[in-house]
């Protein structure tokens, strides 16, 4: 059977596909731009209004959604180990909730852009570490208890988001519903991200086969050797720290990160080894074509990308699953 | 593997006590299980047994008193190494997520594998022969979430057997199984304590635990633990007294039965 020698395949097979959604993400747009003039812009560094296009408006923006994409279906994945629950994603805990207080109070007092997105991560990080500090209360840290504070914290940011909707009429208010939908057109710096995501993929890879076996409980992990609160404790950073990241650069983008992990559990297992690389290789994809959908489709209206997810993902979601009644 | 040296002991509690909350669920005592011996702890509902197996299983600290693995204490095991010398059937198994039966027979391997390392041909291997013991053998593709009760204690034994440790802790083993695989699986454990190895395991039906013990320990869940041979302990006034209703012991055809008055 040789796992690994499957799993290089399935993982070769997903990096073309990331490859072709790039050349699509790269030559399509108001101006189409042919495959050879793209990698003439990419690889041998011509000049030229395309070439121009291609490197610094479209490139960043590829890569945003596809590092925004491959962050949330990783954590997304990470939370369902986590909370050993398949119906997780990577905002079930509150962070994207606490993003998006700290991103619209920015906007609200009228911050410039970087300051929205520091103000995001802050947010994000105030959530994780508020819900982290209330289930941990008193020592004891069971799913449940993570998962009813989680819950809790993102119902109140809901709250404190709506308040602020009501709150101001101006432009302002279309930035805040365009940041809460998720829009990659602003990113222009996801290179940070894309560090988070690979150092994401670095820290957890090593501990994929231990999360398999907590997958099967916890009892029965420890006893088979695994530092089963240790490992907790890294899982919940690290999804944390990737769900951070991704609605730093993108915005609450949805269903990439319950629906990713789930494809892929369906069509390649749960071998976490497999599922997780797999998972952000096809989180990216789909976000890199939602994403260059999203601005083509209606050009030069752009759509959010995050019902454009939706569309695609829903119904492939729900095609799998009625091919594979497990 | 070789057969382990017949004298080694493997487990070893000196002057335990465990307490849960305010309440004490056993006063100090001590035990100490050798290669080729079983020991079964029985006693009524809540008396603490699975706290008892867990805490010789290194997976909680004693209140009181000393557990040691292979003649070291827990502290100076590393975790893995600990999980290829004793492995834990633990009670309830949860699984939210799909895998099929082999996959999930080889998760017994985690320990025996390196950081990077996959399962090899050997490991398959042993994983079939393991589910094979359990008549599991035309199930290896099969989603563990479509199996009944029964079928999946199986699968979490042949988990263990895949794991293949010294010394075996099993939680209430014939939980779910029908009569024919109770005592199967028991024969099965009785042979591998032939070959060596050694069991211990919580029991609810006392007449199993007279059939396979050779130690027996009986919690009252009071706080009283009687520990010794199986003929000193299952004895039908002490058993009476532990589970709180009276118990008459039958003798039939060279076996001793145990039923409730």
């Amino acid at each position: 059977m040789a796992g690994w020698r499957r799993a290089a395949f399935v993982l070769a097979a997903l990096l073309v596909a990331a490859g072709l959604a790039f050349g699509w993400a790269l030559s399509a747009g108001d101006l189409p731009i042919g495959f050879r003039e793209v990698f003439a812009a990419l690889f041998r560094g011509a000049d030229g209004m395309a070439a121009d296009v291609v490197r610094e408006l479209r490139l960043p923006r590829a890569v945003a959604g596809f590092v925004c994409g491959g962050l949330l279906a990783l954590a997304g994945a990470l939370m369902q180990v986590l909370l050993r629950n398949p119906l997780a994603d990577p905002y079930v805990l509150g962070i994207s909730g606490g993003a998006a207080v700290g991103a619209l109070l920015a906007i609200l007092v009228g911050l410039a852009p970087w300051l929205v997105d520091a103000s995001a991560f802050g947010g994000a990080l105030a959530a994780t570490l508020l819900v982290f500090g209330l289930a941990h209360g008193d020592g004891s840290w069971t799913q449940t208890r993570l998962l009813l504070t989680g819950v809790i914290v993102a119902a109140g940011c809901g709250a404190a988001v709506t308040l602020m909707l009501s709150l101001v009429t101006d432009t302002r208010l279309q930035s805040m519903l365009f940041w809460l939908m998720g829009d990659a057109s602003g990113a222009t710096r996801p290179w940070p991200a894309l560090g988070v995501l690979f150092v994401g993929l670095v820290v957890v890879m090593p501990v994929a086969r231990d999360l398999n076996v907590l997958a099967r409980g916890e009892i029965a992990a420890q006893a088979l050797g695994v530092r089963v609160q240790r490992l907790r404790y890294l899982l919940y950073i690290l999804a944390s720290l990737l769900t951070a990241a991704a609605v730093t650069l993108v915005g609450s983008v949805g269903f990439v990160g319950l629906i990713v992990p789930h494809l892929m559990r369906l069509a390649v297992g749960n071998d976490q080894r497999l599922l997780l690389p797999a998972a952000t290789l096809a989180g990216g994809t789909l976000l890199t074509l939602a994403d260059t959908a999203a601005r083509t489709v209606v050009a030069p209206e752009q759509l959010p990308v995050g019902v454009l997810t939706a569309l695609i993902g829903v119904p492939v979601f729900l095609f799998l699953l009625s091919r594979n009644p497990r | 593997m070789a057969a382990p040296d017949a004298s080694l002991v493997l487990l070893e509690a000196e002057r335990l006590a465990l307490q849960v909350g305010e309440r004490w669920l056993c006063c100090e005592f001590s035990l100490r299980l050798a290669a080729g011996e079983c020991l079964v702890l029985l006693g009524p509902n809540g008396a603490g047994k699975t706290t008892l197996l867990h805490t010789l299983a290194g997976l909680r600290a004693p209140t009181v008193g000393a557990v040691r693995l292979g003649g070291r204490p827990y502290a100076e095991w590393d975790s893995l190494a600990a999980a290829r010398f004793r492995g834990l059937l633990a009670q309830q198994q949860p699984d939210h997520f799909s895998a099929s039966v082999l996959q999930t027979a080889l998760i017994g391997r985690h320990p025996h594998l390196g950081r990077w390392g996959w399962e090899s041909a050997a490991d398959v291997a042993l994983a079939r022969a393991a589910l094979g013991e359990l008549g599991l053998a035309d199930f290896a593709e099969r989603d563990i979430l479509n199996l009944s009760g029964g079928e999946r204690q199986r699968v979490s034994i042949a988990t263990l057997l895949t794991q293949a440790p010294q010394l075996f802790l099993l939680d209430e083993p014939t939980n779910h199984l029908d009569l024919h695989y109770q005592i199967a699986v028991l024969d099965l454990f009785a042979r591998l304590k032939g070959a060596g190895r050694g069991v211990v395991m919580v029991l609810h039906d006392i007449n199993l635990a007279a059939r396979f013990a050779d130690h027996v320990i009986l919690l009252d869940g009071k706080g009283g633990v009687l520990a010794g041979t199986s003929a000193e302990i299952l004895q039908a006034e002490h058993l009476g007294r532990a589970f709180d209703h009276p118990i008459r012991r039958l003798d039939a055809d060279g076996r001793t039965l145990f039923i409730p008055d």
